[in-house]
């Protein structure tokens, strides 16, 4: 499967405008990849090979809306961070074209460049890159240092983040006198310090405890709900996608195999890797009222009315408690009905449909 | 790395090793014990009319540089001299600050304006900074070293070098770490790099001072030029290492928040790499004091000409104390920059409020000199420590020196004569006797089952450079007493790097040992040698084995201790006895280590040994040294050229050795 399946109209956000967007982006490692990509636009495995060549991101197409949480995930080695290195050409893709509002980011010179990096995007690294000779306050303030932002200002604005993400009182700590957790507030504290409105995080929790992942989601919800970036989130982690994703894309092998709301890759995985991801979500917190609602023709009498972007965990407790069915219901209109029944299925049914 | 032709199974390639073994060492055998006439002059000696006179090639070249070449409107000379003006400028400033004093005028008109700085301001500044650098134990350190070189009279000498080496470093750092960073940045230039500071690294000082001698004249900055280039190389190597270290994030991190090329550079990845960035600007620290007393050959002063001078007259007392300030210094230095190094490495948000503040200490060291110029003129003690409160301990070495010379004269000189007799002349006579084609052919085998067909062409060429330029004969008696040292030192320090290896407390103690051994600059190992044994091969011999043993014993040490403890357990389980398991277990396994510290060891010894020049050996540092005091620019080079080729071979062949086992057995290379 190449093309990855269309998000569906049932989004739980409105659609926003498309801020960032790649078509048939290519990142191929070895020597003499442009050539060798012109020569073969559509190089099999074993092309590769023979050229010596490494597909990390095959032929990637994606379009990441305003103000969404755009996850990107795969195993280790799928090409997750050099597909978002590439979005934010930190690494030069061998083909394709990266639409940031509107523009070509190929196309642009280091200069203009440099300046969209300054002022519209932020970056979160997975083992937190941060400056080990300053300190908290010189790390945060560092992205503003470099435009050439005055000392006063840059320290103000840098302790509003450092507040942001609770880190008062350690401004002047050493990031090695740090927690593992308090590093990546550091780090996000940073690429929040110039006010971007593309913010990119790659595998930023996968190097902390369980725990303390649990935590830094908390967090990272907690600012998004505040702040309303334009995320591209990478992890390899389906749990993490599922707490935080407006939309997800799965990666295997350097290509994207489906995008879609963590709802659709649920219901409809187009591959058996997909399928095998989403095996064992937490299926309760993230099916909704509309996604097993049966036809309401027939029904004589309901026991109440829940919302079709409701939960299945949400509802469960009323449904199963009351024999009649639930309305599903929207403004004023009857979409279906959920029964015991439904909801029990999903429950304990097979976790495969 | 090209491996040896994978073609071949390695136990194949195991056994067909004996016979090979046995013929080159029969067919040596057979040459050494030929009758005389057997083996045809020429293969023993080029004739002279087949040898390239490479060195006369550039004696005239250079003469033709110095006299005729010219920029515009500038002669060569001129514009090298003009350099060596500007670089003087730096240099008398420090020597003013802290020898001299300042004058007003030239020549004999001058007026003294000003005393220098005091002794006692310079050793309270010194020990405010190290009180700031590394707290009151190596402050107390550091003032007692600096109050050495006052108590033992050395202060006036010890200034000179202070200033000297406090101007070159910078200018060593900053060289350094800018065509490390042009390496970094552009992958041609490295390629163009790594070959000149291979063969700068090799190459014996000596060497090269002869050509900066015609170029900058006989003078202290002649010899802070000649000191820049020799201490330059590591930090070129360890800059390139350390930028290359940064992680990728960091650099990743720095484009994103919209670096340019240079804030990425400035602001992100060289003070990212600080830490090892220090580890060489200790080393070059370090070099430049080793340069100290070679240095003075061509005019540095200081006591690298105290000691020199006192080396010449055979002046045990004098030279000893002159060395030992040398050694002191050095081990200020050293440990001051250490401090220096680590001290990003601790806590450093409480740091500021640390026991002197940096504002302050500099202000404070600013006012201290000023003041104690201006009291200097009025009061002379402070201008220039008291000579009645000097000591010296000359009288007592020289006195130590003659007693153990009346009463171990006879032994000293039968255990020299067993050993010279029995050991240091067979091994010259042997392998003079061997002809050149045949050594040449034997190092083409070896680097052709050790690496490949490159690597024998590489080490052909090497020893091809040295019998074509008519230094064979020279070149082989520095491989005979580089090699006899370098057996001794392995016969010291392999089996104390094991015992090393498996003893925390011994490794604490020998670390310790060699890590003193190493600051000392190497001529002064020369000095209790010749106390002893006088002059000669074995004295020299002897020192070699002193200055290269410490490499080998750390090498083992390490290689011993960092094997996976899962093998040794498996060994232990699998019932070996302990000596079974250092013998089939933890020896095989640090093998490629160990061969490593030989590298290094061998790298030493033939540094060491154009230095024992000066103690009368009959090699290749002896023919450097000659070119030296004549001033002849192309036998120097070419000599040079031909210890760096020796060095250079035992470098490829053992490099790939390494590399060759560590496959075999499996360990990452
Ligand atoms: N600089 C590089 N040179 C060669 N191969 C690379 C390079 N960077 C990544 N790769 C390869 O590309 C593939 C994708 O890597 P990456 O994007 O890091 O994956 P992920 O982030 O999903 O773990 C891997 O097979 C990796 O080995
Ligand atoms: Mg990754």
């Amino acid at each position: 499967m190449d093309r990855p399946v269309s998000p569906s109209p049932t989004e739980a956000k409105p659609a926003g405008e498309i801020k960032l967007a790649c078509r048939h982006v290519w990142k191929l490692f070895g020597p003499r990849a442009e050539r060798f990509l012109r020569e073969n636009p559509r190089p099999s495995a074993e092309e590769l090979r023979a050229a010596g060549l490494i597909p990390a991101v095959v032929d990637a197409d994606l379009e990441v809306r305003t103000g969404e949480i755009f996850i990107i995930m795969g195993l280790s080695g799928s090409g997750k961070s050099t597909l978002v290195r590439c979005l934010s050409r930190l690494i030069e893709p061998t083909a394709g074209q990266i639409f940031f509002e509107g523009r070509d980011l190929l196309r642009m010179r280091e200069r203009e460049m440099i300046e969209i990096r300054r002022h519209k995007m932020g970056m979160v690294f997975q083992h937190f890159a941060l400056l080990p000779h300053l300190t908290v306050l010189g790390n945060v303030a560092f992205p503003l240092e470099v435009q050439g932002v005055d000392r006063a200002t840059r320290e103000r604005r840098a302790m509003e983040m450092i507040e942001l993400v609770g880190l008062q009182g350690r401004e002047n700590y050493f990031p090695r006198e740090l927690s593992g957790g308090q590093q990546q507030r550091v780090g996000i504290a940073r690429s929040l310090a110039v006010g971007p409105e593309l913010w990119f995080l790659d595998e930023p929790f996968s190097a902390l405890d369980p725990l303390i992942r649990r935590e830094m989601q908390n967090e990272f919800l907690r600012l998004q709900g505040m702040l309303e970036k334009t995320i591209v989130f990478i992890t390899h982690d389906f749990d993490e996608a599922v707490r935080l994703a407006d939309r997800i894309a799965i990666m295997q092998d350097g290509r994207i195999v489906q995008i879609g709301t963590p709802e659709e890759l649920i219901l409809a995985p187009a591959t058996p890797y997909v399928a095998e991801f989403t095996a064992d979500a937490p299926r309760v917190k993230i099916l909704t009222a509309r996604a097993i609602m049966i036809p309401a023709d027939g029904i004589g009498e309901f026991a109440g009315e829940v919302l079709p972007q409701a939960r299945i965990a949400e509802i469960a407790p009323a449904v199963l408690a009351d024999a009649r069915p639930f309305a599903v219901v929207e403004g004023d209109r009857l979409l279906g009905a959920v029964d015991r029944e439904a909801v029990l299925r999903v429950l304990v049914g097979g976790r495969r449909q | 790395m090209n491996t040896a032709a994978p073609a071949v199974p390695t136990g194949l390639r195991l056994r067909a090793g004996l016979p090979f073994w046995l013929a080159a060492i029969g067919l040596s055998l057979f040459f050494a014990l030929a009758p005389r006439g057997l083996v045809p002059r020429w293969a023993l000696r080029l004739p002279r009319d087949l040898e390239i006179p490479l060195d006369r090639y550039l004696s005239q070249w250079m003469d033709w540089l110095v006299t005729r070449a010219s920029f515009g409107p500038f002669t060569f000379k001129e514009v090298t001299r003009g350099f060596a003006w500007l670089m003087d400028w730096p240099l008398s400033l420090a020597k003013s600050l802290l020898v001299s004093g300042f004058v007003l005028g030239q020549g004999s008109a001058a007026e003294p304006l000003s005393a220098p700085v005091s002794w006692a301001a310079v050793i309270l500044f010194a020990g405010l900074l190290a009180a700031r650098l590394g707290g009151a134990r190596l402050a107390l350190l550091v003032v007692g070293c600096f109050a050495y070189l006052a108590l033992f009279g050395q202060w006036s000498s010890a200034m000179v070098t202070l200033s000297s080496i406090l101007i070159a470093v910078p200018f060593g750092v900053v060289g350094g770490l800018l065509l490390g960073i042009g390496g970094f940045r552009s992958p041609r230039f490295e390629r163009l790099l790594i070959p000149i500071l291979d063969v700068m690294q090799t190459v014996p000082v000596f060497a090269y001072l002869v050509p900066i001698l015609f170029l900058f004249g006989f003078g202290p900055v002649a010899a802070m030029i000649a000191t820049i280039i020799y201490a330059m190389p590591p930090m070129v190597r360890v800059t390139l290492l350390a930028l290359r270290r940064v992680p990728a994030e960091i650099a990743e991190f720095g484009r994103m928040a919209g670096c340019t090329r240079r804030q990425l550079l400035w602001k992100v990845l060289v003070p990212a790499s600080r830490p090892a960035l220090m580890v060489g600007v200790n080393q070059v620290i370090m070099l430049s004091l080793n340069m100290v007393i070679i240095a003075s050959m061509i005019g540095a002063g200081g006591l690298g000409y105290d000691v020199l001078a006192s080396l010449r007259r055979l002046d045990i007392g004098e030279g000893l104390e002159a060395g030992v300030a040398i050694t002191v210094l050095a081990i200020a230095l050293d440990r001051l920059s250490q401090a220096a190094a680590t001290r990003g490495e601790r806590l450093r948000h409480d740091m500021g409020r640390g026991i002197v503040d940096r504002g302050r200490l500099l202000t404070g060291a600013g006012l201290l000199a000023l003041a104690s110029m201006a009291i200097g003129r009025e009061i002379p003690a402070l201008a220039a420590y008291p000579e009645a409160f000097e000591v010296s301990t000359a009288p007592y070495w020289a006195a130590l020196v003659k007693w153990i010379n009346v009463n171990f004269f006879d032994q000293l000189e039968a255990f020299k004569t067993f050993l010279v007799l029995n050991l240091l002349v067979p091994v010259k006579r042997f392998l003079l006797a061997q002809p050149w084609p045949w050594v040449v052919a034997l190092l083409a085998a070896l680097g052709l089952r050790l690496g490949g067909v490159r690597l024998a062409l590489t080490v052909t060429g090497f020893a091809m450079f040295v019998v074509l330029t008519g230094f064979w004969t020279k070149a082989m008696i520095t491989v005979y007493l580089c090699g006899l040292a370098v057996v001794i030192a392995a016969l010291i320090g392999i089996p104390l790097g094991i015992a090393c290896g498996l003893s925390e407390r011994l490794w604490r103690f020998v670390q310790g040992v060699i890590d003193t051994l190493q600051t000392l600059p190497s001529f002064v190992y020369l000095i209790p040698v010749v106390m002893l044994f006088r002059v000669g091969d074995f004295a020299a011999m002897i020192a070699v084995v002193l200055y290269a043993v410490a490499p080998v014993i750390r090498y083992t040490a390490h290689g011993v201790r960092s094997i996976p403890p899962q093998l040794v357990e498996a060994g232990t389980t699998s019932g070996c006895t302990s000596r079974q398991l250092l013998f089939k277990v933890r020896l095989p396994l640090a093998l490629p280590e160990i061969l490593l510290g030989i590298n290094q060891t061998i790298m030493l010894a033939l540094s060491m040994l154009v230095i024992t020049a000066l103690v009368g050996t009959r090699d290749l540092g002896q023919e450097v040294y000659i070119a030296l005091t004549k001033a002849d620019v192309g036998q120097g080079l070419v000599a040079g050229l031909s210890v760096a080729a020796i060095a250079m071979i035992a470098d490829r062949l053992i490099g790939a050795g390494t590399t060759h086992m560590k496959q075999r057995l499996g360990l990452a290379t």
